[in-house]
């Protein structure tokens, strides 16, 4: 009799807690808006909201690459499954059409789709809750003036019990800051502005923070460097394993033009984010400069030290650049195997005399070799950078049809011994054969980032 | 330091500091002057040749990764009596202009061809994203592949008369 009063509680107990928790994930429909799709708008706002479109980087989740502009279905591989971005076109059935502005803004802020269903954060509304209501109004502007395209989301693929969105309700719970932040009023106007786009519509933390087993970001490592798409996100805090640190100059300069002398070309997706930045005023971009730049910190006595140095021997070296620089280099083969493959594939343009951003970066000023993991290297290596389509840019030859797994190893090991004073890399035959067999995923762009691509009919509709 | 190089299905012993580019083995030891040097720094695509049926450039190839390994040449794929179907398809369409980027555009879609007997026009331009054309004959190269294409494939298909005994 005891025992089945106590199960019957038991079971009361959990069928109660269940029942307050799906109260409390439980979000309301927003109604359809019929007429939304139709609203006319500002140029003013259009023009703005695109610029803001551009900071956030819409088109890169929500475009599959030679598919029209915004349409969604893109596969973007996590942790706990894939997930299809969706349609953000003002298309009535399949895409956003029916939002009114209050939908579009909850979605920003909280994570909620117009019909009241939980968003997965893969769509980083953690970032995106800091933008204003104004910025929401011009993005909204905008998303809804692009051509509406019927294109139906795709299924998630993720594993029980996932799927169930009210769970992130628990999820926001624990990991969702919602709202705008304060200004800080010690710091300038500048570095004010540069932290509202960069922690919100930018959400440079999605790619250059660290998550934790949740998939949430850890906090405590703001900006110590991340992962996306196969690529290494550097570590963009006192961290950073910049040979030269950054500052605002170089910042704004590479943000601007997606390379810097002293640093290398951006590549992988950070390609698109430099692409997409050129939209922006030089205002905007040196305030991103500056405040990344703040979060960076004050270098190291030691590090300053050896940057200067390295900094003298560059700048010295350009004003006596020779031609026959490039053939010095290779003819000294010779010692052990990686070496004498670097002397002999490598040198030739990265010791060589050409400039950033068409020559390679010589790998004393590598991030990519100072780095915890080599993944950059691997990917570049072997597959090279491929050309913009249509302009100047830079280029690397692809070598996955003539290293093999060990080979590229040996190279990465001399390369890390010779241009780095950091530990060896371990599992590099292994990371290698990985990441050419494809059981490592890593999405490959030309190196303006392809939605600019003039056969992308995204870029056409812009 | 002597490295065993097999082209064009014949070996060869050549006689070379081992990471010398394999362009100016073929063109200074072999007398292979199909393959052209553009730049010297893999980003025209003039020197393309093919190593076990993949596309690479000659000019970043250190020979000493060559050994056991087959490289193909335009001159490997016909004689001047005998073109083969690209270099007929490249004569008939006339595709070459000065023809400096030729080889280089063949071998890229001797290696597309190889794999894929029927390319779409978006996986030739892929193909082709690392050679370049100063000359600009771009439409009548793609023709010209386009047009290899075919060939290859009605030489693949039985002919009309074995069609009939068969
Ligand atoms: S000569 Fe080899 S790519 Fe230009
Ligand atoms: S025909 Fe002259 S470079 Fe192509």
């Amino acid at each position: 009799m005891w025992a089945l009063k106590a199960a019957i509680v038991f079971v009361a107990a959990i069928f109660l807690a269940a029942g307050a928790f799906l109260v409390f994930a439980w979000r309301s429909e927003i109604p359809e808006d019929a007429t939304a799709g139709e609203a006319s708008f500002a140029p003013e706002l259009v023009a703005r909201g695109a610029q803001l479109a551009a900071v956030g980087n819409c088109i890169a989740c929500h475009t599959v690459p030679g598919k029209p502009a915004f349409s969604g279905g893109l596969a973007v591989p996590t942790p706990f499954g894939t997930i299809y971005s969706t349609n953000i076109t003002p298309d009535r059935d399949t895409g956003i059409g029916g939002w009114n502005e209050a939908a579009f803004e909850r979605a920003m802020r909280e994570g909620v789709d117009r019909a009241g269903n939980h968003l997965y954060p893969a769509f980083p509304y953690d970032h995106f809750t800091r933008v204003t209501a104004q910025d929401n109004r011009a993005l909204y502007a905008f998303l809804m003036t692009r051509a509406a395209v019927k294109a139906e989301a795709t299924e998630n693929e993720l594993p029980f019990p996932l799927e169930f969105r009210p769970l992130l309700a628990g999820w926001k719970l624990l990991f969702l800051r919602q709202g705008e932040v304060e200004p800080e009023a010690a710091r300038s106007e500048e570095w004010n502005r540069g932290r509202y786009l960069v922690e919100g519509l930018g959400h440079c933390g999605a790619c250059h923070t660290p998550r934790n087993a949740f998939g949430a970001e850890d906090r405590d490592r703001h900006f110590g460097g991340g992962e996306a798409e196969g690529w290494q996100a550097y570590a963009i805090n006192p961290d950073s394993k910049a040979p030269i640190p950054w500052d605002e100059q170089s910042l704004a300069f590479y943000l601007r033009n997606g390379w810097h002398e002293f640093h290398g070309v951006s590549r992988g997706p950070m390609a698109e984010v430099t692409g997409n930045l050129s939209l922006l005023p030089d205002s905007d971009i040196a305030a991103i400069a500056t405040y990344v730049v703040s979060v960076m910190g004050d270098p190291t006595p030691e590090r300053a030290q050896r940057a200067a140095e390295l900094r003298e021997q560059f700048e010295a070296d350009r004003l006596e650049q020779t031609a026959d620089s490039q053939s010095s280099v290779a003819l000294a083969s010779g010692g052990q195997a990686g070496e004498t493959l670097y002397l002999a594939a490598c040198a030739n343009c990265h010791q060589g005399a050409r400039r950033q951003p068409f020559g390679g970066l010589n790998f004393e000023l590598s991030t990519a070799v100072n780095a915890p993991n080599p993944q950059n290297i691997v990917n570049v290596v072997l597959f090279g950078l491929p050309p913009a389509d249509g302009e100047a840019s830079a280029v690397m030859p692809a070598f996955r049809h003539i290293l093999s797994d060990q080979q590229l190893a040996d190279l990465l090991a001399y390369m890390r011994e010779s241009f780095s004073d950091e530990p060896a890399w371990s599992g590099l035959v292994e990371q290698v054969a990985n990441t050419r067999s494809g059981a490592y995923k890593v999405t490959i762009r030309p190196s303006d980032g392809i939605e600019r691509a003039p056969h992308n009919v995204g870029a056409e509709e812009e | 330091m002597t490295i065993s190089l097999t082209v064009n299905g014949s070996s060869h012993a050549i006689d070379a500091d081992p990471a010398t580019p394999l362009l100016y083995v073929l063109r200074d030891d072999l007398g292979l002057n199909g393959a052209k040097y553009g730049c010297g720094l893999g980003q025209c695509g003039s020197c393309t040749v093919v190593v076990d049926g993949e596309a690479v450039l000659s000019c970043m190839v250190p020979i000493m990764l060559l050994e056991g390994r087959e490289v193909t040449t335009v001159e490997g794929l016909g004689t001047i009596d005998e073109p083969g179907p690209l270099q007929q398809a490249f004569i008939e369409l006339q595709a070459a202009q000065c023809g400096y980027c030729i080889p280089g555009m063949m071998m890229s879609a001797h290696a597309l061809l190889r794999r894929k007997a029927q390319p779409s026009e978006e996986e030739i331009r892929e193909a082709l994203t690392t050679n370049l054309c100063r000359c600009g004959t771009h439409m009548r190269i793609l023709a010209a592949i386009r047009r290899a294409g075919e060939l290859m494939r009605a030489a693949s298909l039985p002919g009309p008369d074995e069609g009939r005994t068969g």
